[in-house]
């Protein structure tokens, strides 16, 4: 079996070198191919994914060829439906490629050594592999999943404590009513319409986004830091998740 | 779509909600161990600040998405995969001793994970004055979070914060100046407020409490409950 995986910033057939260190010198282009050999038996299919269309190669009949943003939630998706799926190290190869180095330097930016956010990042991974199974793409996207690891992981670390969090099984829980419109997160439109917002966003919010969300830091910390008032973080906080709601609004109704 | 669950919503759906202060501390994972709690219970309750969370967390992925990456070490995917593929013994314990009641519950779980029991097993703490009170045991980051039983028709006396307290109904309902409070409903009360909430007739107020300063009593028996909120 032979696989053939580019993606994003790592090229598992022609590199050993997963550290992703690539990344930093050169970011990627934006498409690159995902490539499949038809004889490893793990073809994609297009599982009705509008935007995702088999590429004949030159040279390589009956060899279906995907090409795929490595940016964008649904590649994502795509990479852990194959891990969930058949256990497939080439394409968490391509998700360590993309998520390592980020979850790495959110945990740099949030505070640690880079020994210690190395180590935590790895941590991470290694639960991105076991609970691949979990995860629930009508949920949330893949960012957002492993956003939600290293945050934890990072909270059991440096704080010390089990980060209290709700239980789905729970039953106390109130449930959503039957109108909840959740298709949204099933198309990546929220993750998409988040995204957009985030791009539009006066750099001043962007900032105080960003400071709120690496930082491990409570507002008033953030203020004393920035020497802005305390009034100044959270209104621009305000606005900034104002203008996020207000898109997603767009969606909902 | 997902299924709709067949059960019946198990409470009101709450009208007095979560800041979106708190909300965004909650997913960037910057708040103390007790307010953490706090939020958890309200979501437990509360099916649209559970949507709202999930936007919180959205965000955190799209920042994590667009951050700049810092390369891993070289060898660091082998690593993962040879750890990820050893027998998983070394998970932590997440927050084990959860005592599941099978037909239905009083606390959301996040609560009873703390106290090891649901609300008919708590040792409550007379305070005189009708009122209770059964701190959270086990937090571990010196955050405090208590919860308060109000006699039913009686009010707490009044007082004033000099931090701010969060409060949230979990049985009964009171009612104060800012209006009436039932299950799930949150109140956030700064250093202005100086405010006397009435549990309704007919049943008990308990309320979960999360203070980051003492709060201050101000009536006549303020001195005693000034010693038992000292924390």
């Amino acid at each position: 079996m032979r696989l053939l995986i580019q993606m994003g910033i790592i090229d598992v057939s022609s590199s050993m070198d997963y550290s992703g260190a690539t990344a930093v010198a050169e970011p990627p282009p934006r498409n690159r191919v995902l490539s499949t050999e038809c004889d490893s038996g793990l073809a994609v299919e297009k599982n009705g994914h509008k935007n995702r269309r088999p590429v004949r190669r030159p040279g390589k009949e009956m060899c279906r060829t995907i090409v795929l943003d490595a940016a964008t939630p649904d590649d994502h998706k795509e990479l852990m439906r194959r891990i969930a799926a058949a256990q497939d190290k080439a394409a968490f190869a391509a998700l360590f490629g993309h998520f390592g180095p980020r979850v790495k330097a959110y945990l740099m930016r949030s505070g640690s050594t880079p020994e210690s956010a190395e180590e935590l990042a790895q941590e991470a991974m290694v639960m991105v592999w076991r609970k691949a199974e979990s995860f629930d793409p009508a949920q949330a996207s893949v960012s957002t999943w492993i956003f939600t690891i290293a945050r934890n992981k990072r909270i059991d670390a440096y704080r010390r404590m089990n980060r209290p969090d709700l239980d789905e099984n729970d039953p106390a829980l109130v449930p959503d009513g039957p109108t909840a419109p959740d298709t949204a997160y099933a198309e990546g439109q929220v993750s998409t319409a988040i995204r957009e917002a985030v791009a539009t966003l006066p750099d001043e919010q962007a900032e105080m986004l960003k400071k709120a969300f690496f930082e491990d830091k409570a507002h008033s910390e953030i203020a004393a830091e920035t020497g802005l008032p305390l009034g100044t973080v959270k209104s621009r906080l305000r606005l900034a998740i104002g203008r996020m709601r207000k898109q997603l609004k767009e969606f909902e109704e | 779509m997902s299924v709709v669950s067949a059960r019946e919503p198990v409470g009101p759906i709450p009208q007095h909600h979560l800041s979106d202060d708190l909300l965004t501390a909650y997913a960037a994972g910057s708040l103390d161990e007790a307010s953490s709690l706090f939020v958890a219970s309200h979501l437990t309750l509360c099916p649209e600040c559970r949507r709202r969370a999930a936007m919180m967390d959205e965000v955190g992925g799209v920042l994590l998405d667009d951050i700049a990456p810092v390369a891993m070490s070289a060898g660091a995917l082998s690593a993962v995969l040879s750890r990820a593929e050893a027998p998983a013994n070394d998970e932590p314990a997440s927050m084990a001793g959860s005592r599941q009641t099978v037909f239905g519950a009083d606390l959301p779980a996040p609560m009873r994970r703390y106290y090891g029991c649901d609300l008919d097993g708590i040792a409550w703490q007379r305070q005189g004055g009708g009122v209770s009170v059964a701190t959270v045991p086990g937090i571990g980051d010196g955050s405090h979070a208590f919860m308060l039983k109000v006699e039913a028709g009686r009010a707490v006396p009044q007082h004033t914060h000099r931090g701010n307290e969060l409060v949230m109904v979990l049985k009964g309902a009171y009612s104060d100046a800012a209006g009436r409070f039932g299950r799930g409903d949150v109140e956030l009360a700064d250093g202005d407020v100086d405010h006397q909430p009435k549990a309704e007739k007919g049943e008990d107020c308990i309320c979960l409490a999360v203070t980051d300063a003492p709060l201050k009593f101000t009536g006549s028996l303020g001195w005693l409950l000034n010693v038992f909120v000292k924390m």
